[in-house]
């Protein structure tokens, strides 16, 4: 921080084991600093710091003003007190955190690495490591600064690292050394190495690096495939060597570590808003009291000098107008008193405990309890409105498992009937050792059907033993654990070896199976792998009899269409178990096998090396070449894979939604996966009129796919605008508050282009309205966009578009994004929507959304916490988001409105009494009150009464808010609190203030006490005001209180008593005995609280305070009851209720939205297909098959096991409760395994195929120039072969079927070039018929 | 891309815990009514059936106390005689005229009136001053209350407040002060006229008019010596003083800084326009009224000047009761209030009646 740093560098140049030459570039070191302060600097920066706080520096200045004597109108301690306690405060604060950012900066400095100095390997602290320094990495070290990966112990100089902390992804990733440096195994001769790499100054790009090494008179040049940074983890790598380019702040990862914005709420923006209002409110009284001031000198002051002359500096009225100005200034100031900023913080401290101690979200499985990290922004938490969720560990458990089979058109799986007895886990221990203990599988009919032997069954789980890319490792005999790249696979063999067919080792030629207890070995002759367009992936082995055999597995949409035309039954069977499964949300596989010849597989073997050896274009060519020899297959069956849901997710999504806030979902994974997820989460539902799907590949394409869906969302709405009326009649309760937020709507799609405003007001859902009414409204839409496609919408131009689309839509599901992109979504609507946004998310490639986002809260799952640890909120299950939202938020929101609107009430009461009596003194800025008083009204008489509704309140309980979603909605409208409900409250402050002094002035300007001494006199007059504000703002303050327990009555009563004993101490002639020059009151308590005539004052002052407002709330919940009124009465009609029934009425459970969503699903008619599942990349294939990555699985036995790929491993072991979730009401387990039972088996095997030609209709019209761009652009970007396939085959993937269809003729528009999306979302068809009808209504 | 790291997220322990070491993976949070929120509480609903009978009992409180009050005030018999002499006609005109600070010949003046009703109980003496700015924020803090509370040194040594009536001739000034400086110093004497035409003086008390703790622990003379002259020995009178204040009164409880009339006047008012209590009429015996009706002189010694900040001095008799000397306005605005209120009550009550949509179940239709 406080280097000297050179000018920007143009090019780093670095020579290895050469520090003095790389010194001359003086390069930072590897020492990190985060922390700010250290023990000399921390006064001064912090004050400085802090007096930067415009509120702040306003306090010190107005306490500069107060050591004035001829403006002082208050004594200093007036605002010393609050100013120093604010200070030392946030000081001690701002010690902490930088106690612990020292500490961990410290640790972090302190790591030990190895490094190579003058030939021997030497233990160095981290900060000591010097850029071209050669270190030594060990298996599962933390890379200590950017290298350039010289040798590793592998062969070929490769090294593989996990990358979660910088980019999130959890896979594996292999980096390799450029080839001359990779034999420098040996220290020695790294000792010896000195070349020079020449590369880019530092800079935050991850996936980007370029430079060259220079050695020996030879150029190499260098990419980010040779660079290990700093944050990754070296895995299944026994020691690498590397040489330091960037170290310290240089680091990718330091460069990539902005500063953490400071969140602020709009709560607090708007406070901030009216604080500037009030100080211009501030100075506008002051000019007007100055100007007061100047006439009463000129006209009356001037004439009284021979009683009062003026003060020695003052020579004119001007002047003492001038300073006049001041003294308002500072006895004003308490309409923004100090203690407004400490108590917003101290409230929003306790609702951050009332969240950290809430044991409805605490996880007792993973032993986690919520917790806010963030203090500043609970009351936002009140007013979201739109989710952005990751998929992958937040809305999944990220656990995968073997769910359901069809084998040969017989299918097994879970038992379906809930109802029935809880099926038994199936023991598969005394059938097979090998057996992992935590497989859970429940339908023994399966196990009978291997054991018996049918031979279907056990090729079936052949082909899962053989065709997949795990590794093993098996520490002691029979205990196996399987490296998986994706769970998926891991599920699958896992599966396989709990049948008995156990996979074991591989070698690159060879893979060793256990077949029902006998050893078997494969040569392993081939792996096809697997990639994103062939969604497939094969192998070719040779049984120990010598038979060749391919075996093949992927998406059901590849399969099917290569299959020999003799499966054709066997085909429509297993198609609808595959539609059967999707329609569950599993994700499917179908599996097949052929057989081939000795010489089929010479012949194709000889083309694959051909292709292999081809420099250009090899992996179409290879892609083709695969292509060929899969085809003719015969169909073994088909899998499927629960991607298990998060406890509760559909529910909590259900009463989102209720609530109007919109879910959007962001994952990386791929389309038909979300998509999937989508439905089963009820995101997408088949009542949705339509689920749009924007995947075009350039601009045009996009802004196409967009116009065509608003026009879609338009004719739709319209065509059932005439139902609508009905049904909003019916079943909108509060109509005010719908108008209000119909209102809000339209006025922001002011921004929009083509508003659709009838869609967007379209109630998202009413729980469980009668069926007849739920026909009528379809207005619900969906939209699914593709990263490629979102990069397009995201550009300036697109944004509005984009924005007005998606947000019309109730569900949006982003897939294939990126980091950067998500947090780029959450940027558009912040920008565009005006809307409190919330992103959720577990992996640390949700960090930038999860930052960006109003709200970041970070799920504590799988994926380690780097999520957690830039979140604000953070707990291990996504439902608790419900109960986060719908009654934390709700709560924070109403105690903070109900809080600032008294504050600002309070502080108006309290001093606005001081204008009104600079009428009467000559606009002398003489207080009302007694200084101590003034001193003390904030502090101690008023505040804890207000702190405690603003911790404590609540209007309803928790499960009411829980059970009427609707109840959220005022807090998004920003209904508590605004500025209309500012302007009320001054308003109300003012009226006060104005009965509060013109009530005693016209009392006791004439009144006497009993004894006959005048009251008027001033301290007289001072305490009756100040115990009547005391009094009236008690009550008002009772009045606001809607929830009295028994700490607010301790505080409420507790203030009015301490105002009491401390104005009778204060007054009291012991004090003034002491200090007879600082207690001037003495005596007056007494003599004025004895006046019956002060209480009668007092009393009239209250009353006629009160009566106005008690009339206002009265005729407002009266007439126009909101609907949280509504529910607080009904709670106490209940309650009478009860009390009556003597107990006997048990409360109803917790109902509403869960029933609704279950409701809704018996609809579904699902018939989507899940694609190929696999979270895959490819290449691992030929990693295995070279034998480049064989050695870990012999060697790094010890250090293998690397925590993330593991994890599914870790995870299956505890998953130890049943697969169905158990939930509050019994009847909301996300497995609809009921719903399944009722919907017939679907003969829809034929229109499947269909699907993709009749949806699109209405599209068919879109201009040709669209056409050829999409057709022209798709192949290309997705690099894919132009398919040799007839044109007969309708289901092909994506370029391949945009290309044929373009030659074939008319083809549809953009959404040719969806062809296996829209397979996959086989919502789509079943959508058609309606979409027809309405569409055909308008024309 | 990660836009954020530090340090300490590097290797994804937990740095700094969110608040004052909460860890993440912690006991199960206690269930208690407190943590969670549970406190029983009582919810008051402003219903119909708490807020009407509310409205209701404020008016029926309010509106007989009114009654009460307005009856007790209109008892109160209050005279009060304006002398400031501003008038031609006015009797005390050619003082008003003819004032000087430190004129040694007092200018007197008298002036007639006639009480229609007899005074029966005590009778409160008071002047009143109008357009007198003893509020004002410099007025106010011009005094030393140790200096009055006989605080030796600051008798010598008088508080910069007192500027700039601190010091006259490099001599404290004791009382030091802008409100010493500018004490009443009219004298006002009462004579009754017999119906035969003499003059009887009334008899004014001119103590018990402070408050007790006022007389007794606020002001003290200084040194606690009987000898008033010698305690306040090389202190000056103020300016506008025609007397040093050991010479206030002959009375020694009543002299120097515990003279009750200056107490008075230092117990500042809170309104420009105010009164002071001069003296008590006490009654003598309860067969005579205090103040038969009849004439009665004024008889005032102008000291005081008021016509350069176009004051007025008034001179107030009154009689008390329980609530003090007469109120008018607060029973008035009592009975305004409760009838306000009892009205409101009726109008919401029809209101309710008619337009409330208050279900009365305890369903909801969400």
């Amino acid at each position: 921080m406080f280097r000297n740093r050179p000018p920007p560098e143009e090019e780093r140049r670095v020579r290895a084991n050469d520090r003095e030459y790389n010194e001359k570039f003086q390069y930072a070191s590897n020492c990190i600093t985060t922390s700010k302060y250290n023990i000399i600097t921390f006064l001064p920066v912090n004050l400085f710091e802090q007096f930067q706080e415009v509120a702040n520096t306003y306090f010190l200045f107005l306490l500069i003003l107060q050591l004035i004597p001829q403006i002082s109108s208050l004594s200093w301690f007036t605002t010393i007190v609050p100013l120093a306690l604010v200070l030392s405060i946030t000081a001690i604060k701002d010690a902490t955190d930088d106690y612990f950012r020292h500490k961990s900066d410290n640790q972090v400095n302190n790591r030990q690495s190895q490094v190579l100095i003058r030939g021997s390997i030497q233990k160095e602290k981290w900060m000591n490591v010097r850029v071209g320094d050669i270190i030594k990495l060990e298996n599962n070290q933390f890379v200590a600064a950017d290298l350039l990966l010289l040798s590793s112990s592998e062969p070929h100089g490769l090294c593989y690292i996990e990358t979660a902390e910088l980019d999130g992804e959890t896979n594996m990733k292999v980096r390799q050394s450029v080839s001359v440096t990779c034999e420098l195994g040996d220290p020695n001769n790294l000792a010896a190495f000195n070349g020079e790499v020449v590369c880019e100054p530092p800079n935050n790009k991850l996936d980007r690096f370029c430079g060259t090494l220079y050695w020996k008179d030879r150029k190499y040049s260098l990419t980010n495939q040779n660079m290990l940074l700093r944050g990754c983890v070296l895995r299944n790598t026994e020691f690498c060597y590397g040489l330091v380019i960037f170290a310290g702040p240089d680091t990718k990862l330091m460069q990539n570590s902005g500063r953490t914005k400071f969140k602020r709420t709009s709560i607090d923006r708007l406070m901030n808003t009216l604080v500037l209002w009030i100080f211009c409110f501030l100075v506008c009284m002051g000019m007007i009291l100055a100007v007061g001031n100047a006439v009463w000198e000129r006209e009356v002051g001037s004439l009284f000098q021979s009683y009062l002359p003026w003060d020695p500096p003052v020579d004119s009225f001007i002047f003492s107008a001038f300073l006049s100005f001041w003294s308002y200034v500072i006895i004003l100031n308490t309409v923004v008193p100090i203690s407004l900023y400490v108590s917003v913080e101290v409230i929003r401290l306790g609702h951050s405990y009332f969240i950290n101690w809430d044991r409805q979200m605490f996880c007792s499985q993973c032993n986690t309890a919520a917790e806010a990290r963030t203090t500043t922004l609970n009351e936002e938490l009140g007013q979201v409105e739109y989710i952005f969720s990751d998929k992958t560990g937040t809305l999944t458990q990220n656990i995968m498992t073997f769910n359901k089979c069809s084998i040969n058109g017989q299918t097994y799986g879970e038992a379906t009937d809930p109802l029935g007895p809880q099926p038994k886990k199936l023991d598969f221990t005394p059938f097979n050792s090998l057996a992992d203990p935590n497989f859970c599988f429940y339908d023994d009919t399966l196990l009978e059907s291997v054991k018996v032997g049918d031979c279907c069954t056990h090729e079936f789980f052949r082909l899962l033993s053989l065709c997949h890319t795990v590794m093993s490792e098996e520490k002691s005999e029979g205990e196996l654990v399987y490296k998986a790249q994706s769970p998926d696979e891991g599920a699958l063999v896992t599966a396989a070896r709990n049948f008995g067919f156990v996979f074991r080792s591989r070698t690159p030629g060879t893979i060793s199976t256990t077949e029902m207890g006998r050893p078997v070995t494969y040569a392993l002759l081939a792996i096809l792998d697997f990639n994103n367009i062939r969604k497939r992936m094969s192998v070719i082995v040779r049984n120990p009899e010598g038979r060749i055999r391919l075996y093949c597995k992927g998406a059901d949409t590849m399969l099917l269409e290569r299959l020999h035309p003799s499966n054709q039954d066997l085909m429509n069977v297993t198609s609808d178990h595959l539609n059967e499964y999707a329609a569950d949300g599993l994700r499917t596989l179908a599996l097949a096998y052929r057989d081939l010849s000795e010489e089929q597989w010479e012949t194709w073997s000889e083309r694959q090396r051909s292709a292999e050896r081809a420099s250009d274009c090899r992996e179409e060519r290879l892609a083709a070449v695969y292509e060929e020899i899969e085809q003719d297959m015969m169909l073994l069956g088909a899998t499927a894979i629960e991607d298990k849901l998060q406890e509760g997710v559909p529910e909590t999504i259900a009463v989102l939604s209720l609530a109007n806030i919109k879910v959007w979902v962001l994952t990386g994974d791929k389309q038909e996966t979300a998509v999937n997820i989508g439905y089963s989460c009820k995101m997408l539902t088949d009542d949705m009129a339509e689920v749009f799907i924007i995947s075009g590949n350039t601009v045009q394409c996009v802004r196409q796919e967009l116009r065509a869906a608003r026009q879609r969302m338009v004719e739709l709405s319209q065509s059932r605008e005439e139902g609508k009326e009905v049904f909003a009649e019916a079943c909108f309760l509060t109509p005010d508050l719908r108008g209000g937020h119909r209102e809000v709507t339209e006025e922001e799609e002011k921004v929009e282009q083509q508003p659709p405003s009838p869609v967007s007001s379209v109630s998202p859902a009413s729980p469980a309205p009668p069926l007849n009414l739920m026909d009528n409204i379809s207005g619900e839409f969906g939209l699914v966009i593709n990263g490629h496609s979102l990069a397009h919408a995201l550009e300036a131009d697109m944004e509005a578009e984009f924005v007005s689309t998606a947000c019309a839509c109730k569900a949006v599901i982003c897939c294939r994004v990126t980091p950067l992109q998500k947090a780029q979504v959450v940027e558009l609507i912040k920008k565009h929507k005006r809307a409190v946004t919330l992103a959720v998310g577990d992996g640390a490639n949700d960090i930038s959304m999860i930052k960006s986002a109003h709200i970041g809260v970070g799920i504590s799952g799988q994926e380690g916490n780097q999520a957690v640890l830039a979140s604000d909120y953070s707990f291990s299950q996504f439902r608790f988001l419900q109960r986060l939202l719908l009654v934390h938020g709700r709560w924070s929101y109403l105690r903070m409105c109900r809080f600032l609107c008294y504050f600002f009430y309070k502080n108006f009461a309290f001093t606005m009494v001081h204008f009104w009596f600079g009428f009467f003194c000559g606009f002398s800025a003489q207080t009302v009150y007694d200084q101590y008083f003034i001193t003390l009204y904030n502090i101690v008489y008023t505040s804890l009464p207000v702190l405690a509704m603003g911790i404590f309140d609540q209007d309803v309980p928790d499960d009411r808010s829980l059970e009427y979603p609707k109840l959220y909605e005022p807090g998004q409208l920003n209904l508590l609190f605004n500025k209309k409900e500012f302007f009320i409250c001054i308003a109300q402050g003012i009226y006060t203030s104005v009965v509060l002094f013109f009530v005693p002035y016209a009392v006791l300007s004439d009144a006497t006490q009993s004894s006959g001494e005048p009251l008027a006199d001033y301290q007289t007059f001072a305490v009756t005001t100040a115990t009547a504000l005391v009094i009236v703002v008690s009550v008002q303050i009772a009045l606001d209180t809607g929830y009295w327990t028994i700490i607010n009555h301790v505080f409420i009563w507790g203030s009015l008593g301490l105002y009491f004993s401390i104005m009778l101490a204060l007054h009291s002639q012991t004090l003034f005995r002491i200090f007879p020059n600082q207690f001037h009151f003495v005596g007056t308590a007494q003599s004025t609280l004895l006046q019956p005539v002060v209480w009668l004052t007092i009393a009239l002052a209250t009353a006629i305070c009160v009566v106005p407002v008690l009339t206002f709330r009265f005729l407002k919940l009266d007439l126009r009851p909101q609907l949280s009124d509504t529910v607080r009465y009904t709670q106490l009609v209940r309650l009478k209720k009860r009390k009556l029934a003597g107990r006997s009425a048990g409360e109803r459970g917790w109902r509403g939205a869960s029933t609704m969503s279950e409701g809704r699903l018996g609809a579904r008619s699902g018939s989507r297909r899940s694609g190929y599942a696999f979270a895959h990349q490819e290449g691992f294939g030929e990693l295995i098959t070279s034998g480049k990555n064989m050695r870990l699985s012999s060697l790094v036995l010890g250090s293998f096991g690397s925590k993330h790929s593991s994890s599914w491993i870790d995870t299956l072991r505890r998953k130890k409760h049943p697969p169905t979730p158990t939930c509050t009401s019994g009847d909301c387990s996300p497995a609809p395994s009921s719903i399944c039972a009722s919907v017939p088996p679907l003969s829809n095997s034929s229109s499947m195929m269909g699907g993709s030609q009749d949806t699109p209709i209405e599209e068919e019209s879109d201009t040709a120039t669209v056409q050829s761009v999409a057709v022209s652009l798709s192949p290309e970007t997705n690099g894919a072969p132009a398919a040799p396939q007839g044109p007969g085959h309708p289901h092909s993937t994506a370029p391949s079927s945009a290309a044929e269809r373009s030659q074939a003729g008319p083809p549809a528009g953009w959404t040719l070039s969806l062809g296996a999306v829209q397979e996959a979302l086989f919502g789509w068809r079943n959508t058609a018929p309606c979409t027809n009808s309405a569409s055909s209504g308008p024309t | 891309m990660a836009s954020g790291y530090n340090a300490k997220e590097e290797d994804g322990h937990i740095g700094v815990v969110g608040l004052g070491g909460a860890s993440l993976r912690g006991r199960k949070p206690e269930n208690t009514a407190f943590k969670q929120q549970r406190l029983p509480a009582w919810q008051p609903i402003l219903t119909a059936g708490s807020v009407l009978p509310a409205f209701f009992i404020i008016g029926l409180i309010f509106i007989p106390i009114g009654i009460g009050l307005y009856v007790t005030s209109n008892n109160i018999r209050e005279f009060e005689i304006d002398y400031t002499g501003v008038e031609v006609s006015s009797p005390c005109y050619n003082c008003a005229q003819n004032f000087s600070w430190h004129s040694t010949t007092p200018c007197t003046c008298s002036i007639q009136f006639y009480l229609h009703q007899a005074y029966e109980s005590n009778v409160f003496m008071y002047y009143g001053l109008s357009n007198f700015y003893q509020n004002h924020r410099r007025y106010v803090k011009s005094r030393d209350d140790s200096q009055l509370n006989g605080d030796i040194s600051s008798l010598t040594k008088p508080s910069k407040e007192c500027e700039p009536y601190a010091n006259h001739d490099h001599k404290p000034i004791a009382p030091c002060g802008a409100i010493a400086n500018s004490m009443f110093n009219d004298t006002l004497e009462l004579f009754y006229i017999d119906p035969n035409g003499t003059r009887v003086p009334v008899a004014l008390s001119s103590t018990g008019i402070a408050w007790w703790t006022d007389k007794h622990v606020k002001f003290r003379n200084p040194g606690g010596s009987t000898n008033l002259t010698a305690a306040f020995q090389g202190t000056v009178k103020p300016v506008n003083w025609r007397h040093p204040v050991y010479e206030l009164d002959t009375d020694p409880e009543n002299n120097g800084f515990i003279n009750e009339d200056f107490i008075v006047w230092m117990r500042t008012a809170a309104l420009p326009t105010f009164r002071k209590l001069y003296r008590v009429i006490q009654k003598k015996n309860n067969m005579a009224p205090t103040l038969p009706r009849g004439n009665y002189s004024l008889q005032v010694q102008y000291n005081f000047p008021v016509r350069s900040f176009e004051g007025r001095k008034r001179v107030i008799l009154s009689t008390i009761s329980w609530m003090g000397g007469k109120n008018p306005f607060l029973g008035i605005a009592y009975v305004t209030v409760g009838s306000v209120c009892f009205f409101l009550g009726v109008v919401l009550l029809f209101i309710h009646h008619k337009y409330g949509n208050r279900t009365n179940n305890a369903d909801i239709t969400n």
